[in-house]
């Protein structure tokens, strides 16, 4: 081919792909019913809130479509040795003001994501020595080898050192705060949308970056994000057009939407594991009839609990089917031992049982803790699971509200303050370690301050933390995971919590829209296409 | 209007006297009566408000479950459509919620909340306005002023503004923590913080009318104190008007208690009233689940509908213009 041909080739093809993806043009409008509260990527450690951030802020590395992991900011890596590894750092990558991305800011981010306050703790592992090479290497120094290192690196984002500091901005803003911090309210990450304007509860513009390094997989020039917290209201935008992605479809709504010839709902078993924990850490509870004592420190009474919850019901009534009811504390996606494991069978007499054995024979009365915004059905699986506490003498006062609130008030930021909650949980790393990890392991460990960190109630056996210790460290895969077997019984043996269900993934989406669905629920708007008008 | 309390007066200064038997004698003879009887559709209203508040206190009598009691509630009986359809099922008349409520025994509850907040909420207000029109019209000078112009800045925001500003308040004080009986009284409060102002300016007007006119000299001169003159002569002077804006705000007090509820600042969906009700309904509306919020919206239309048709009606019969 002569070079005249090729340049013609070239011409063409750069026509024709004019033709199919002019510039982007696209506004795409996105409601989720969850509000953005924050800015700060190190607020809050929750699924939608970190998705929105992945918009505008980046890490050392990212996730694909499938969930691998793959290189971000930081270009590629190695390790040196097993306590030792090197990052080559991504060059001439820009933050949104213009600043240059260098070692700096992540060995700022480093310290940043560690400091009081960040909800991100045991992402970075707090021994971890961040030093700079050169301003485009850095290398991490462990105290213990860690295989799965950068497996929580893809929501640890990148700040820029010099913006913070202007911004009095250095420490991060935690989610009990009242008074938003700067870096609540602005961003400036790497990412390939900037935000334009931010009303939290209200509504967030997304802007495409021009200047972003990577090479967009969207034809959009802005994303409009507003929260819409009723169900009926949400799905009526969906299909009137006024938005074009929703998160959650209500599962009561799915086949309307689908019926309608205007948008459809993406459908897929999600990875997340709803449960209910019961605070078993505090001498007397916060929220309780029960004084002097925490009925929830007597295992029976955990057992109780967990006999008269009947998930199969939940199953059916409340979640309209779209739900699998799980024995362990992790999607069955995640652990290839899932199978050996049954849930024991709902048995209210059995309950009721345990309970007279445990000294409440009438029962007794406690405040149940629901976010009323965050799961699918959320509020409804905790008047349900109110009910069934009932029929065994428990008198449940439920106190359903907002994620924001709720979050502010259960999480460790706000100091636990909860007596009996409903969660959901994926591990960020796509392994048991971080369940056993982060939900399973003791809180009060000198040694390693971030384990238990999600761990709401408060659980705590010092020999299924030393088997997590272990199982951080094997290779072999088959061995592994017989040891991550042994530390879940451990955790059933003590009615550690009590695992409810996986729920469902329930995107609408417009049928002017493409969008890639991750397993992990995280709305990732870059990679959405939107047809013209 | 001081042409058709002249009756009253004359009773009022001497209330002792009057003898239930006399009483019922002139109610049967009164303007009061005529004019209800003469209005079909007030008759009706009246019926259709006494079938709401009998349902409301026999509620536990004539209801199949205790909505408010969790335990009673089975969640295998979630989503039941009213009797009538194909997919009824007995005994739930009007079918069920999510949560296995039945829907009638959740309205009859409901109106129980809605009508307690509504009643307390228009005794607390109108207990609040009434003092402080008295007082402000009584005692006059920068007293007046300054309760006058409080009311005039409250008349400057929208009652349902009020409401939530107590409501949120109350919340924030008490960090979050309310159950549902505590959540009741928040109600009442936010409620009478935000309806007092016309009763205080309306008994205002009647005491400065009243105030100059020979009886009140004439109590001012055998030394009755002052609040003994505003109690028991003056006040009784104003019960007209009052009764009427008291009517049409207990209408507006119970629509006022339903928005909270709706907007998911009132009751607890564990405990709910007929705003509540509507509420949860609300989410199944597209779902094709249409009773979860019909029946507790209709119920809600006609109690309001049938108050108001009574509050007119009376407004109008105390009106000697009208007549």
């Amino acid at each position: 081919m002569s070079v005249r041909q090729n340049l013609l080739a070239a011409a063409c093809a750069a026509m024709v792909a004019f033709a199919v993806s002019p510039a982007s043009s696209q506004v795409l409008r996105y409601a989720n019913q969850g509000e953005l509260k924050s800015l700060d990527p190190y607020t809050l450690k929750e699924t939608t809130t970190i998705a929105h951030h992945a918009h505008v802020y980046e890490g050392l590395v990212g996730r694909d479509k499938d969930l691998k992991i793959v290189p971000a900011l930081a270009e590629s890596w190695e390790t040196l040795d097993p306590l030792h590894w090197r990052f080559h750092l991504r060059k001439g990558v820009k933050f949104h003001n213009g600043d240059p991305f260098t070692a700096d800011d992540v060995l700022f981010s480093a310290d940043r994501v560690r400091a009081n306050g960040s909800n991100f703790l045991s992402n970075v592992p707090a021994d971890a020595k961040f030093v700079k090479v050169d301003d485009y290497t850095v290398d991490v120094m462990l105290a213990s080898p860690n295989p799965i290192l950068t497996s929580q690196w893809d929501s640890w984002y990148i700040m820029d050192k010099k913006w913070c500091q202007e911004h009095d901005a250095v420490a991060p803003t935690p989610a009990s705060a009242t008074t938003p911090s700067y870096a609540a309210l602005h961003e400036n990450g790497t990412g390939p949308f900037t935000i334009e304007s931010h009303q939290p509860g209200v509504k967030t513009v997304f802007k495409a970056f021009p200047g972003w390094w990577g090479k967009p997989e969207h034809n959009l020039k802005e994303i409009v994000f507003t929260p819409i917290a009723s169900d009926a209201t949400r799905v009526a935008a969906l299909l009137s057009g006024e938005v074009d992605v929703v998160e959650p479809v209500p599962i009561q709504d799915i086949q309307r939407v689908n019926s309608s010839g205007i948008a459809t709902v993406m459908n897929a078993p999600e990875l997340r594991t709803i449960f209910i924990g019961m605070d078993q850490s505090r001498d007397e509870l916060l929220y309780s009839s029960v004084k002097g004592k925490n009925p929830f420190k007597d295992v029976r009474v955990r057992e109780a609990f967990y006999k008269a919850i009947d998930v199969d019901l939940i199953k059916t009534r409340v979640m309209r089917g779209l739900s699998t009811p799980s024995a362990l504390m992790i999607a069955p996606q995640f652990y290839a031992l899932s199978k050996d494991f049954t849930r024991p069978k709902t048995d209210v007499d059995a309950a009721k049982k345990l309970l007279a054995e445990a000294g409440y024979a009438d029962g007794f009365e406690i405040t149940m803790d629901c976010p009323n915004d965050r799961y699918v059905n959320d509020a409804a699986i905790c008047q349900a699971v109110v009910g069934m506490l009932a029929r065994i003498g428990i008198k449940v006062d439920l106190l359903a509200q907002p994620k924001a609130q709720y979050f502010a008030k259960v999480l460790k930021p706000g100091g636990y303050k909860t007596s009996l909650f409903l969660l959901g949980w994926t591990p960020a790393t796509g392994d048991s370690h971080n369940v056993l990890h982060d939900i399973l392991g003791c809180r009060d460990d000198a040694k390693d301050p971030t384990r238990g960190e999600a761990n709401l109630g408060g659980y705590c056996n010092k020999e299924l933390d030393a088997l997590t210790d272990k199982i951080l460290v094997e290779s072999d895969t088959a061995k592994r995971d017989q040891m991550i077997k042994q530390a879940f019984e451990i955790s059933l043996k003590d009615w550690a919590y009590i695992p409810l269900h996986q729920q469902s993934l329930s995107w609408g989406v417009s049928k002017k829209v493409k969008l890639t669905q991750r397993a992990d629920n995280q709305v990732l708007l870059y990679w959405a296409s939107k047809q013209e008008e | 209007m001081s042409d058709a309390v002249v009756p009253q007066k004359a009773e009022s200064a001497a209330p002792a006297a009057a003898s239930a038997v006399g009483w019922l004698e002139r109610l049967l003879q009164s303007d009061l009566l005529y004019s209800f009887r003469r209005s079909r559709l007030t008759m009706l209203a009246a019926a259709v408000t006494l079938l709401f508040f009998l349902a409301a206190i026999f509620a536990p009598l004539i209801a199949v479950q205790n909505p408010f009691d969790p335990a009673q509630l089975q969640l295998m009986n979630s989503r039941i459509a009213p009797l009538w359809t194909a997919d009824g099922q007995s005994p739930f008349l009007l079918g069920t919620d999510e949560q296995g409520r039945d829907m009638l025994s959740a309205i009859l509850y409901g109106l129980r909340i809605s009508l307690i907040v509504g009643l307390l909420g228009v005794a607390f207000s109108g207990a609040l306005g009434i003092l402080l029109g008295l007082v402000a019209g009584y005692v006059g000078g920068a007293v007046d002023s300054l309760i006058m112009r409080i009311a005039d800045v409250q008349l400057t925001f929208p009652a349902i503004l009020i409401a939530l500003l107590v409501n949120g308040i109350a919340k924030s004080v008490f960090s979050n923590r309310l159950d549902a009986v505590s959540m009741l009284g928040v109600l009442v409060l936010a409620i009478g913080l935000s309806f007092w102002v016309q009763y205080a300016r309306t008994v205002r007007g009647s005491v400065l009318v009243e105030k100059n006119k020979d009886y009140v000299a004439a109590a001012q001169l055998i030394g009755l104190p002052a609040p003994v003159i505003m109690l028991r002569h003056v006040l009784p002077n104003t019960m007209g008007p009052i009764m009427v804006i008291a009517t049409i705000n207990l209408a507006l007090a119970i629509i006022t208690e339903a928005t909270l509820s709706f907007l998911g600042s009132g009751m607890p969906d564990t405990m709910p009233s007929l705003g509540t009700l509507i509420r949860i309904g609300n989410n199944y509306l597209f779902a094709g689940e249409w009773w979860i919020v019909a029946f507790p919206g209709i119920a809600l239309a006609a109690l309001i509908l049938s108050i108001n048709l009574l509050g007119d009606w009376l407004r109008d019969a105390l009106n000697p213009k009208l007549r």
